[in-house]
């Protein structure tokens, strides 16, 4: 009894340590959207690019989309833009843009000037739908597959690596099960 | 004259205060502040993540304070509440977590802690009083030694 209690500090160390290592490398400022496995929240919202077209969450219904949330006041966002150009024209990917607290003039002059990858814009001047889908920074994309269904969110700007490594792994899985 | 300058200042006067503030809003009674306060107080903000959303000044709060006072004022309960915007934010807004299998460790802590240290304080209690009167502090022949050594102490030198 007492030798087993000699080792007793050991013993926590050790549980302590693999604790805490198992938490070492990974990035607390990424949270997993509550959304996914739900449908995207119901909305009716402005087109972007012409106000009498109304949109609604029927949008994302029949294929695969990425859903991108923007703002022509966040830096990152125009960091991304050149690869969302990338990915629509050169991968055929099908983007909405989610318009985000944002103005209309500034937005369609950002789009003019930079290439407009999505297919279309909702317009989201007051962010209720961002605040639906659980935005809590510029960038963010969605994953929504064709039902309608929110299946991944990342947080933060696409490139060719997260595409590779991240987007592209879910598509694939979400197109192999729909 | 100086009535209307006063008048004018008068009304000017709570803009100002206003203005210091992020956001004011309107309670009915004392009572229902005090909750806002407290639901906003255990609302964890997604963005500036070591802040409750009464303290953070990020959009995010903003708009999360908004939709706390709006559900308050619509009659909502705080578990209604709380449940929406987990629903949008995810377990992590809440300051408070629910109890269940994930979170059970991290509720039953306190209590681990707790009754191991009653269990060691326990142990050390009875382990002495059993030793106690068997073995006291120094053998009669270490008793010797000392009683020797103190009265050699005393002798002058």
């Amino acid at each position: 009894m007492k030798r087993f209690l000699l080792f007793l500090p050991l013993l926590i160390a050790l549980v302590v340590g693999i604790v805490l290592f198992a938490g070492i490398g990974k990035d607390p400022t990424r949270l997993e959207s509550a959304l996914v496995g739900k449908p995207v929240p119901e909305f009716i919202l402005k087109d972007l690019h012409n106000p009498e077209t109304m949109l609604d969450q029927s949008l994302f219904q029949g294929q695969v989309t990425l859903l991108n949330v923007w703002g022509t006041w966040c830096p990152a966002c125009k960091d991304e833009h050149d690869d969302l150009m990338w990915l629509a024209e050169e991968k055929g990917v099908n983007i909405i843009g989610l318009n985000y607290k944002d103005n209309r003039e500034d937005a369609l002059v950002w789009l003019d000037r930079l290439g407009d990858p999505y297919r279309k814009t909702i317009y989201d001047p007051r962010g209720t739908l961002g605040f639906d889908l659980g935005v809590y920074g510029a960038p963010e994309t969605f994953v929504i597959d064709a039902n309608g269904m929110v299946r991944f969110r990342h947080v933060g700007v696409v490139n060719e690596t997260v595409w590779e490594q991240t987007l592209l792994p879910v598509i694939n899985d979400v197109q192999g099960n729909g | 004259m100086v009535r209307i300058i006063f008048l004018v200042l008068a009304l000017l006067l709570p803009g100002v205060a206003a203005a210091d503030v992020a956001d004011v809003y309107d309670f009915s009674d004392r009572a229902q502040e005090q909750r806002y306060q407290n639901l906003i107080a255990e609302l964890r903000c997604p963005k500036c993540q070591n802040q409750n959303i009464a303290d953070s000044n990020a959009p995010i709060s903003k708009d999360m304070r908004a939709v706390v006072y709006r559900m308050m004022k619509d009659g909502a309960s705080n578990e209604e509440i709380i449940e929406s915007l987990v629903g949008r934010f995810g377990e992590f807004v809440r300051y408070k977590p629910e109890l269940d299998s994930r979170t059970f460790l991290l509720w039953a802590t306190p209590a681990i802690a707790v009754f191991g240290g009653l269990l060691v304080v326990a142990g050390v209690v009875i382990r002495s009083r059993r030793a106690g009167p068997e073995s006291p502090a120094l053998s009669a022949e270490e008793k010797a030694r000392v009683d020797k050594m103190l009265a050699d102490e005393d002798k002058p030198s």
